[in-house]
């Protein structure tokens, strides 16, 4: 199964889909699984980014600009599993583009494109009987958000309806690096472990290597998604050799173990 | 989701609450100045020479426009749940400077977002609130309007939940937002029924108010839902044409989709990519419509028409000279669709247009438009 971590803490990298165009995005995720990320979240750019900060905000303009669509990050999605087989490949989206395109008709082509599963931001577990009875249809997994606001019942639920790993936010607030990781993170970790026996991701803030080993004491795999997007948007021209040399600095702290062997 | 389940649960609390209940009576009575008129407008009657018309005269409560009903309603339940900091958004201003004058009278810290486009086309209310001490951060991604004020509200809100609340200031966003805000509006409608059946002794035939988010229409509407025989019309931003990115017009140009939390009717491309759109007024200039709107329209209840910029324009103009009443552009637009309707109508037939708004913070797009100086 692709969605399994086997490093320690196992890395999940996240670009915009698009920034600044679709072969460079398909050069970037081939760095970074050569790099040793594990698993990769594509994301889809939209027009309202309600949940990211300014960093993924940008990259979705530029990647708007030209057009990229729910469509085509679907079709580079069966070229990048071509050529990476044993990486978790997962959508990442806003609601909308999903409907639109239609739930079932998403589930098919993404099942088909090889991808693993999606996480859609703001849909809420409340509100996602149809969806997820279309996702474990075409056998996908669909990935939660859960915050440290969040109520242990509503963790139930969350941790209930994910398959493959649960995405810990570290703090409330929307993505993008910071300094200091909260207190937060590894209070919702623990409240987590104890309704749930499936790899705990924290992500949202995560941008250095100290800060990636700091969180692999207590969770299972770190998100990196602003710090890489910010890399990008650096490194005008040598994209996918910059986020090679960034996602290479940070698994170089992770050790092999197979998931809970340590 | 824990934030709105708090106030939800505040919320059904402070609607059995009969001390919670005084007080907004008190405050919409004694500060806001409700009850407003319900004005019969005779000459404007004589001259489409249809139905007789009267107005609902929001745009003479404090601050200028409706929206401090729902602003009071909040700010109320904001001290219930002990937070300090409130935070807004807001298109024509007028449901910032409401925000800004409610935490002004109740003590709170105050930000409000507003798109730089909107700040450009409203700068005298973007001074009114900074005179009401509120922070006015100006919004300069997307389409720089509404919309994208609502966005960074929210990741604002997302980020100070455990202090602060956002005061949402239309019938749009997560639940318990659309059914709370128009429960804080119901007052117009229950006002304009008992003041047409003691005028009038029969129930109108008709109700016309200008849908933005649609919390002044829901507001009005609400209590007539029952009365079968009254038609409920929402007038929407025509704008200046009928291709995508050219008006606010979402039950003409829009399909259903989910934008911030709600789904309804959505102006979007074919990738699901929300659309820009144009309005001569801030407050209709918005890509999706409160969700029960798109009910009440699914069920046939209501009916939604669009008028253009140009026409609305021309209603205000009409208003003023008939009626001594210079309404606001997003108010003018129920004005436009009265202008067309009412010849069509019995003279024995009674419409309501509710104007949910005063113009006076449209005057300098009204100068630029109307060139009459």
């Amino acid at each position: 199964m692709p969605l399994t971590f086997y490093k320690k803490p196992a890395l999940v990298a996240y670009v915009t889909c698009g920034d600044p165009d679709l072969a460079t995005t398909r050069e970037i995720v081939l760095a970074a699984i050569e790099a040793g990320a594990e698993v990769i979240e594509l994301g889809v750019p939209f027009s309202d980014p309600v949940a990211d900060g300014p960093v993924i905000q940008r990259a979705s303009e530029r990647a708007l600009r030209h057009g990229t669509s729910l469509g085509q990050v679907l079709t580079l999605a069966a070229e990048i599993r071509q050529h990476a087989q044993s990486t978790g490949l997962i959508i990442f989206s806003y609601l909308n583009p999903i409907l639109r395109m239609g739930m079932e008709k998403f589930c098919k082509v993404a099942r088909a494109a090889g991808l693993d599963g999606a996480l859609v931001t703001d849909l809420p577990v409340e509100e996602a009987g149809e969806y997820l009875r279309a996702m474990h249809e075409h056998e996908l997994a669909p990935v939660f958000l859960a915050a440290p606001t969040s109520p242990d019942e509503r963790l139930r639920m969350i941790t209930e309806a994910s398959r493959g790993f649960v995405y810990a936010v570290s703090r409330t607030g929307v993505t993008g690096a910071r300094q200091q990781l909260a207190d937060d993170a590894r209070k919702l970790v623990r409240r987590l472990r104890r309704v749930t026996r499936l790899p705990i991701a924290l992500g949202f803030g995560i941008s250095t290597a100290e800060q990636f080993a700091e969180v692999g004491e207590f969770a299972d795999a770190v998100v990196v998604g602003s710090a890489i997007v910010e890399t990008i948007e650096r490194n005008r021209g040598r994209e996918a050799a910059a986020v090679g040399e960034f996602v290479r600095k940070l698994s170089a702290i992770s050790r092999q173990s197979l998931r809970g062997g340590d | 989701m824990a934030a709105l389940e708090e106030l939800e649960r505040e919320y059904e609390k402070a609607k059995r609450d009969r001390k919670f209940q005084v007080r907004l009576e008190e405050l919409l009575r004694t500060y806001a100045g409700r009850p407003t008129p319900l004005f019969l407008a005779r000459r404007l009657t004589e001259k489409l020479g249809g139905a007789k018309i009267y107005l609902k005269r929001e745009d003479l409560l404090h601050t200028g426009a409706h929206k401090i009903n729902n602003c009071l309603g909040q700010g109320l339940l904001v001290e219930r749940m002990g937070k300090h900091r409130v935070i807004a958004e807001t298109g024509a201003g007028q449901h910032g400077v409401a925000t800004a004058t409610v935490c002004a009278l109740l003590g709170f810290e105050c930000v409000v977002y507003m798109g730089t486009e909107d700040m450009r086309r409203q700068e005298l209310n973007v001074f009114r609130m900074r005179l009401l001490g509120a922070e006015v951060r100006g919004v300069s991604s997307g389409s720089r309007t509404l919309k994208d004020a609502i966005n960074e509200a929210m990741r604002d809100w997302v980020t100070n939940v455990r202090t602060t609340h956002y005061l949402l200031g239309s019938v749009l966003g997560a639940h318990p937002y659309p059914t709370m805000v128009r429960d804080f509006h119901r007052v117009i409608g229950r006002e304009a029924r008992a003041q047409i059946l003691k005028a009038e002794g029969k129930l109108p035939a008709a109700i016309i108010a200008c849908v933005g988010g649609g919390s002044n229409s829901i507001g009005i509407f609400y209590e007539f839902l029952k009365d079968k025989k009254v038609q409920l019309i929402g007038v929407e931003a025509g704008g200046r044409g009928e291709a995508l990115g050219d008006h606010a017009a979402r039950f003409r140009g829009g399909s259903p989709g989910v934008l911030q939390g709600t789904y309804s009717y959505v102006l979007q491309d074919s990738a699901g990519q929300i659309a820009l759109t144009h309005s001569v007024s801030a407050g209709l200039d918005y890509p999706s419509i409160g969700p029960e709107h798109a009910a009440l329209r699914d069920a046939g209840r209501a009916e939604y028409v669009p008028a253009s910029d140009a026409e609305a324009l021309e209603a205000t103009t009409l208003l003023a000279r008939t009626e001594g009443i210079i309404p606001a552009l997003e108010s003018a637009h129920a004005v436009a669709e009265v202008v067309k309707r009412a010849p069509r109508m019995k003279k024995s037939d009674i419409v309501i247009v509710n104007v949910s708004g005063r113009g006076d913070k449209d005057i300098g797009i009204m100068r630029e438009n109307l060139k009459i100086d």
